[in-house]
């Protein structure tokens, strides 16, 4: 059964925010849906940039206050 | 207050001297006693590794006595843990004794997984163990031209070491007089070359001085050792002549089998530094899960915290301090000179020119690591 995991990567610098996607998304089923956590602006753009490239899929991407909430889904 | 700390790197001999210094009343009243058990009679310098791949430092210059690092209060025993019973308070070890604890400190370590790539083992040299950094010298001393590549996986101890490696190969075939026949090719995992930005933007216009090409959002799927290619999970496709590999790690095996954390990295507290859910159960260095470096940079400023809050606990019954993410990190930007980048979960790293000054301040730092291991520095 597919789930949601929570990645908190704010207010980190190394590895940093797509780091932490990565090695979690290893971690993952396919299917699974990750939520990753951000205060970096960057990671709104460097995280579509890298799913497109491997062929996940951006499920969603929005600012709530000073953190970036972004869905990604595990497709292989 | 029975304090148990397991594993003898740097994180957990840096808890177990720390808090004999801080505790020695209490420990002399027999009001507290520490126990340390490690998988080794041995310790490694493990940064030191770097140097052997290139020839700089002998593999004997890495290692001392565990024992002759301890504060003599301590209570050692070479019997690393095979169960941990967290509800209980109590490990059990390969050997069949049981420990009691009041507080548990975690601090086994990580371990290389290079097997998960097909052909990674058989067509990459890595510096990550002893026999891996002088098999890799040994490949370099004989490589006489041609293409070397670099692949990094996904996480990985020592984020600096990717960009100290490359930055070490330039300078070794310049100073043998055959930089113009190597090509040096970095491939890294996300896009930029570089996890902090400032450490990439201080690196690419170095890499592009000195010749060094890169891809970026490259993630190693698979080897072809007979036919020399290394192909990313991203479809790109690097034909090499030597590939050199920044593995991917996992916490160690131990942590798996108990089902204390996925991949062996255990759910840790970012500040307190609490495994989540077991207030007495303290974890440092490269077994957190957190989402700072795996650095024995990281291991050593959370040990402080660690000691103090264990000893404070012990003197007032409560902890007192916050481990704020602190990074120091030496960066070799060659073999004649170095930066730094520091920084914690709220202030980036301001990286300076690469200098001489600080390449010795490295070097020294190879001797001082003894004294500062102990507890001292």
């Amino acid at each position: 059964m597919s789930e949601t995991k929570i990645i908190d990567a704010c207010n980190t610098y190394c590895p940093g925010p797509l780091m932490e996607l990565i090695t979690y998304m290893k971690q993952a089923s396919v299917g699974d849906t990750l939520e990753l956590l951000s205060t970096d602006n960057g990671t709104a753009a460097d995280v579509p940039e890298w799913v497109n490239k491997i062929g996940h899929e951006m499920v969603s991407s929005e600012k709530v206050g000073e953190v970036w909430h972004i869905k990604v889904r595990k497709i292989k | 207050m029975r304090i148990l700390v397991v594993g003898g790197g740097t994180g957990g001999t840096i808890v177990a001297n720390n808090l004999a210094r801080r505790l020695a009343p209490e420990i002399r009243a027999h009001k507290a006693s520490i126990t340390l058990l490690s998988a080794s009679d041995r310790h490694m310098y493990q940064p030191g590794l770097l140097y052997v791949a290139f020839g700089q430092m002998m593999p004997d210059e890495l290692y001392r006595d565990q024992a002759s690092l301890l504060e003599t209060c301590i209570d050692f025993h070479v019997d690393p843990v095979e169960q941990f019973q967290i509800d209980q308070n109590k490990v059990k070890t390969e050997s069949g004794k049981i420990h009691e604890y009041d507080v548990l400190v975690i601090a086994t370590g990580s371990r290389t997984m290079s097997r998960k790539i097909p052909g990674l083992t058989e067509g990459a040299e890595t510096f990550y163990t002893e026999e891996g950094a002088v098999k890799m010298f040994k490949k370099l001393r004989d490589f006489e031209g041609g293409k070397v590549s670099i692949v990094v996986g996904v996480p990985h101890k020592c984020p600096i070491a990717p960009v100290e490696v490359t930055f070490s190969l330039h300078d070794y075939f310049k100073a043998r007089g055959i930089r113009d026949k190597v090509e040096i090719k970095y491939n890294y995992p996300i896009n930029r070359i570089h996890s902090i930005e400032n450490v990439a933007k201080w690196a690419k216009p170095e890499f592009d001085r000195m010749g060094i090409k890169y891809e970026t959002l490259f993630n190693v799927e698979e080897v072809d050792v007979e036919n020399k290619v290394v192909k990313s999970m991203e479809g790109s496709e690097d034909h090499y002549d030597l590939l050199i590999s920044i593995p991917e790690h996992h916490g160690m095996e131990v942590i798996e089998k108990n089902d204390l954390g996925q991949d062996g990295w255990i759910p840790t507290d970012r500040y307190q530094l609490t495994m989540e859910g077991h207030d007495n159960v303290y974890v440092v260095g490269d077994t957190t899960n957190l989402p700072v470096s795996k650095t024995g940079s990281a291991a050593h400023f959370e040990a402080e915290v660690i000691a103090e809050n264990i000893a404070s606990i012990v003197k007032i019954g409560t902890p007192v301090s916050e481990y704020d993410g602190k990074v120091y990190c030496f960066i070799e930007a060659g073999h004649d000179k170095a930066t730094y980048a520091n920084f914690n979960y709220l202030t980036p790293p301001d990286l300076k020119a690469a200098n001489k000054s600080m390449h010795w301040f490295k070097m020294s730092y190879n001797k001082m690591y003894w004294t500062s291991v102990r507890g001292l520095l």
